[in-house]
């Protein structure tokens, strides 16, 4: 029933966003790869070929990269595995139809409203590694409720540092994942806890052979976004550390190195890295997404 | 029994979990209204003994350039970036051109990108335009990287819409934009709400964008607090008053509008 003239007329109408997106991600994302095949240092842009050297000299001779490579994973791994722990015990918690539900949901999410900026500035105080007569913070407070074999040198820590950066990151994520577990226990069917009770099980049982298998495609999900955002964390890591080599990430590399040191070449090319790395999680996710959204 | 028993175990650590996500509350406001004599790092778990406004007055007059400037550059972003949205989200739900579903993931991933990867180019184009440093050029870019997420909200509850609505007033006649004016954009004013704070928040709490296209007296509200929180200047009470500041206005709009707050935050997700 559909004339030509309303199909050119609807594509007209999203032809702007359409031209943006094509020029702002796609054509931008090929100007930087671009840039990162060339030796571009200083002001002024310098397109010649220089290869895959800015890649190779990363990922074989540069020790600030090999640094940034395993802050990634010393934040990544307990960043993860706290938030996805911290979010299906507080949905399992809150999916029990306890009084005063609504409020603590608002509460455990009410972090993901801040800015990265603010909770860093906070964090950093919380996390204020001095001690003796200068101890403040979280360290304070143990020592007061006398924990203190809890006390930490938190991101001044030797070597580890940067897995603490975890912690702010974990308050203020668990409770987008404690959102995203709840939808996925609210699509299990009553029905389904009711006939596993009734067959005997226990409730540790009814958990672990029927609920958690349920919930493996959210926990899943989970995974690649909070994946997909630990690679790109930049405005945590700046405001709770400042810019010092211990806490360094590829994020932050690329901004020090192209607009601090104006080396083009080298930024270019870590951000190119960074986004290969993202896009291996998103687009099978996207994929994925949209195909169970098309067969539903 | 015993189910119910361990029910009202469950408030134990929920009580706990509360006070892990409040503490950071805690320390900004009862820092922030203590009074200058009171503030010390070694009483910082006390609650004041008297209540004192002078560390949220010298905060805000601190941030007062970076908040207006933020103010200005987050609600034309805004309402710009959802009008796109509702407009594209319309047609590719609605009237699916050949490609349509090709285009839409390839929008999509816009939102996912780490934009270290677009900002070289980005800083080069805003230059060439004469947008470079200024509040114009950041609004432009908030408006085009919050494309893809308004464009995804705004088809999925399009989607959601039954055809018959659409055909019945083809059938009388409308055209597409009638059709969108009188029938569909009236009812599509809570996906409004949505995606106006969602992309208000974004915008609001960016750091990335904001300290790399503008210049300093433009920088927003993230960048103002992070500089003066970095330097050696500013006493730490009045950190904490100024972190507050910069985190009311988005809090305010979680307290008063969380639900749809966090239907936007779903949203993102692709199949929450």
């Amino acid at each position: 029933m559909r004339n030509t003239k309303e199909k050119w007329q609807a594509f007209l109408l999203v032809s702007p966003s359409i031209l943006a997106v094509a020029i702002f991600v796609y054509g931008f994302i090929g100007w930087t790869a671009r840039v990162s095949l060339t030796d571009w240092k200083g002001l002024l842009p310098d397109y010649t070929w220089a290869g895959l050297k800015n890649y190779i000299n990363l990922l074989t001779n540069d020790p600030r990269f090999q640094v940034d490579i395993r802050n990634t994973l010393l934040f990544t791994i307990p960043f993860i595995l706290g938030t996805l722990f911290l979010g299906l015990i507080t949905a399992l918690l809150l999916d029990q139809g306890l009084k005063g539900e609504g409020f603590f949901r608002s509460l455990f999410l009410f972090p993901m409203a801040i800015s990265y900026i603010v909770t860093g500035v906070v964090w950093r105080w919380l996390m204020n590694p001095a001690a003796g007569s200068r101890m403040t913070g979280l360290n304070l407070l143990f020592s007061k409720l006398g924990l203190d074999f809890l006390n930490s040198s938190y991101t001044a820590t030797p070597y580890w540092g940067m897995a603490f950066i975890a912690i702010p990151a974990i308050w203020q994520l668990s409770g987008y994942c404690m959102a995203l577990y709840l939808a996925g226990l609210r699509a299990i069917p009553d029905e389904l806890r009711e006939a596993a009770r009734v067959d005997g099980a226990s409730e540790f049982e009814l958990f672990r052979y029927v609920i958690m298998p349920l919930l493996r495609p959210v926990t899943l999900s989970a995974l690649i976004i909070l994946g997909h955002m630990s690679l790109k964390t930049f405005d945590l890591i700046i405001a709770t550390a400042g810019k010092q080599y211990a806490m360094d990430m590829p994020s932050i590399y690329m901004w020090n190195t192209t607009f601090d040191a104006h080396l083009y070449g080298n930024g270019a090319a870590i951000s190119i890295l960074l986004l290969i790395s993202v896009a291996a999680l998103i687009i099978p996710y996207l994929f994925y997404s949209l195909r169970t959204e098309a067969q539903a | 029994m015993i189910r119910s028993k361990t029910r009202y175990l469950s408030y134990i650590p929920l009580v706990l979990l509360a006070a892990f996500y409040l503490l950071p509350m805690y320390v900004m406001v009862v820092t922030g209204i203590k009074g200058l004599d009171e503030v010390s790092i070694k009483t910082m778990w006390n609650l004041p003994r008297q209540l004192s406004m002078a560390n949220f007055i010298e905060a805000y007059g601190e941030l007062k350039p970076y908040l207006w400037n933020s103010l200005r550059m987050v609600i034309p972003a805004a309402v710009l970036s959802s009008i796109l949205g509702s407009l594209n989200g319309y047609v590719l739900a609605k009237w699916k051109f050949k490609g349509a579903d090709v285009i839409f993931p390839l929008i999509l991933f816009g939102m996912f990108i780490p934009y270290q990867s677009i900002l070289i180019p980005l800083v080069d184009f805003l230059h060439k335009i004469n947008l470079y440093g200024g509040i114009p050029g950041l609004i432009l870019v908030h408006i085009i990287y919050g494309i893809p997420i308004t464009t995804l909200t705004f088809r999925n509850y399009y989607a959601s819409i039954p055809n018959e609505l659409v055909e019945a007033s083809k059938m009388d006649g409308a055209g597409m934009m009638r059709i969108y004016w009188n029938i569909l954009l009236p009812i599509s004013i809570p996906s409004f709400v949505v995606v106006l704070i969602w992309q208000f928040t974004q915008a609001w709490n960016d750091f990335l964008f904001s300290v790399v296209v503008t210049s300093s007296k433009n920088w927003t509200v993230t960048v103002g607090l992070n500089n003066l929180a970095g330097g050696q200047i500013i006493a730490w009470n009045v950190q904490m008053a100024a972190s507050l500041i910069a985190a009311i206005p988005t809090l305010l709009v979680y307290i008063i509008l969380g639900k749809y707050f966090i239907r936007g935050m779903m949203a993102g997700a692709l199949k929450g």
